[in-house]
């Protein structure tokens, strides 16, 4: 039993059947249980999942990043001027946009370990940098900030597809959830993240590559968020250069309420993919209570403070002395 | 009388921007034989040890390895070559389980690549195994996070660790300077342990008491230069404890207050 308390994911597993249970009575009846609703609250927590859980991972090796918003409004555009202004294919178009993706992470990456600066105040630059960038040379190019997107069958098929109310992106969020939570839990590569977290210069003492492990993760970051943008891209027929920039914070609350350490270190994938899950069950389910959204923030506030604190509780109890 | 050192240092200089931290330093690391470095806050002993370790390349002068002059191309390089290096406080990461620690930068895998992955039950056996050995009877779950350990288990973690993996060198930073005296003693005896296992050790400490406790060899560092070298027996305490903190000084110190 206290070998379950210990785990990092335990508050956020007890926090989300507190906030379902919440929502399944005081909706009851309204439909938040059906299979609809469940549907609802997995597609708004899929793609904000998707980018959260390396946002997670890069946070458990100490560092941030904000830039993740900007990225997904980037690769939308991406792909939309790709297709409809340059009449590319989908398909290239896509892989362009995952490779800028993966670049904006690069030079996140490298410039936190070559600068030693903090990764917060970095990767806040780099998004207002891309997101100026994409509205500028979008402007500049087609003189539009947003654009639609030329379809095909089999991109739909794969970013788009819908049973009934449930998107593929849950599928996409699972996938993204499975391969994570092996490299973080099962991993040499998992073990060097934590570490780097945890003492970097005891990590590097014992012959970690602590750089190499962050400027990967930062990649990862930037792969994920650019998929983001992507799949709302194929999904609502269009891109803009300001989808995604509510995940800014979204995505290091979620993994917090997770059980992610502000300071690194500690987390785990799960735990960030329950936090998620939190965020999913509490923004749709006030849709089914009634009341007005704005309470969304209020109920996100608390947790995220609650979280906190519980995670410092948490973080004690793992440490102290048997 | 002496074997061939398996590490050395001849005549090493570190400079850096503006200060020279170390000036023409030598230093034999014999096997099966203690060397004590000993030196206040500031003479260069972590400059050493950064260089012993492969952290920093010397200025000038030679490191040689086995009689053969070598130049490390990082920490992980003179790891492999069996130059261990175990900190005072940030040998090890309190949230993570012994086992992981125990292994960390040389995990222990299972299965085929790409899908090769820690194998964490036997990392945890052979972790608790080792520090059994060295006396550690209290750790049996190498789940356990490190934080919940105390300071001389963690040492003892570290310096079992390194053994394992088949250190030839270790440099203990300050072992025993955080550690009450039961703890210290406690190291103390394991280090004694290892060098009767035949690997050489470089023990850093301005400890005085320590170092004559399990010294072989002494060396003095004062500003970055040697100031003293001396073997087992030919210096009293008081005498070293003068040298470490440049000789006269302590005198006059003394004579202060005594005068007051």
């Amino acid at each position: 039993m206290t070998r379950l308390i210990r785990r990092p994911e335990f508050g956020a597993f007890a926090a989300f059947v507190l906030t379902y249970a919440f929502f399944a009575v005081v909706t009851s009846g309204a439909g938040f249980v059906s299979v609809n609703g469940t549907a609802g609250w997995l597609n708004l927590a899929a793609e904000l999942g998707i980018v959260a859980i390396p946002v997670g991972m890069l946070m458990i090796s100490g560092e941030f990043d904000l830039s993740i918003g900007s990225t997904v409004g980037a690769a939308s555009m991406v792909v939309a001027l790709g297709t409809s202004f340059f009449g590319l294919p989908i398909w290239p178009a896509i892989a362009l946009a995952l490779v800028l993706g993966a670049l904006i992470g690069l030079v996140n990456g490298l410039a936190v370990v070559k600068t030693n600066l903090p990764s917060f105040i970095i990767t806040l630059a780099t998004n207002f940098v891309v997101l100026g960038a994409t509205m500028g040379f979008s402007r500049l190019i087609a003189n539009v900030t947003s654009s639609s997107i030329v379809q095909s069958e089999s991109a739909r098929a794969v970013f788009a597809a819908r049973w009934g109310q449930a998107n593929v992106s849950i599928l996409w969020w699972l996938g993204f959830a499975l391969v994570c939570g092996w490299l973080l839990g099962k991993t040499t590569f998992g073990n060097w993240i934590y570490a780097t977290g945890g003492n970097l210069t005891a990590a590097r003492g014992a012959g970690v590559p602590v750089e190499r492990v962050k400027v990967i993760l930062f990649v990862l970051t930037g792969f994920a968020a650019a998929f983001v943008g992507v799949l709302q891209g194929v999904q609502w027929n269009s891109g803009n250069s300001t989808y995604g920039m509510g995940y800014v914070f979204q995505a290091p609350i979620v993994a917090v309420i997770g059980g992610v350490l502000l300071g690194g270190g500690y987390g785990s994938v799960v735990g960030i993919v329950l936090g998620t899950a939190i965020f999913g069950v509490i923004s749709t389910g006030i849709f089914y209570t009634g009341w007005s959204t704005d309470w969304v923030n209020l109920f996100l506030g608390v947790l995220l403070a609650a979280a906190v604190l519980a995670n410092n509780y948490v973080r004690r109890m793992a440490l102290a002395a048997r | 009388m002496d074997a061939a050192p398996i590490l050395e240092l001849r005549d090493v200089t570190k400079a850096f921007a503006g200060t020279t931290a170390l000036h023409g330093v030598s230093i034999r690391v014999e096997p099966g034989r203690i060397v004590c470095l000993l030196g206040d806050n500031g003479a260069g002993k972590s400059t050493l040890i950064k260089v012993l370790s492969g952290y920093h390349q010397p200025t000038s002068g030679q490191i040689l390895l086995d009689g053969r002059e070598i130049r490390f191309a990082g920490p992980r390089d003179a790891r492999k070559r069996g130059i261990a290096t175990v900190h005072q406080d940030v040998g090890s990461i309190p949230l993570m389980s012994v086992g992981r620690n125990f292994f960390l930068g040389a995990e222990l895998t299972k299965g085929v690549r790409p899908f090769h992955h820690l194998d964490t039950r036997n990392a945890n056996r052979i972790a608790i195994e080792q520090m059994q050995r060295f006396g550690i009877t209290r750790i049996t779950d190498g789940d356990q996070l490190v934080g919940t350990m105390s300071g001389g288990e963690r040492q003892v973690l570290a310096i079992s660790r390194a053994m394992y993996f088949g250190a030839r060198v270790l440099i203990l930073d300050e072992p025993t300077s955080a550690l009450g005296v039961k703890e210290a003693s406690y190291v103390l005896r394991m280090v004694s342990q290892a060098r009767a296992e035949g690997v050489g050790i470089v023990f850093i400490t301005h400890n005085a008491s320590h170092a004559m406790a399990v010294g072989d060899r002494f060396t003095v560092l004062i500003q970055g230069r040697v100031a003293a070298e001396f073997a087992r027996g030919e210096k009293a305490r008081e005498e070293v404890i003068n040298l470490m903190a440049g000789g006269e000084k302590i005198a006059e110190l003394e004579e202060e207050l005594a005068i007051e």
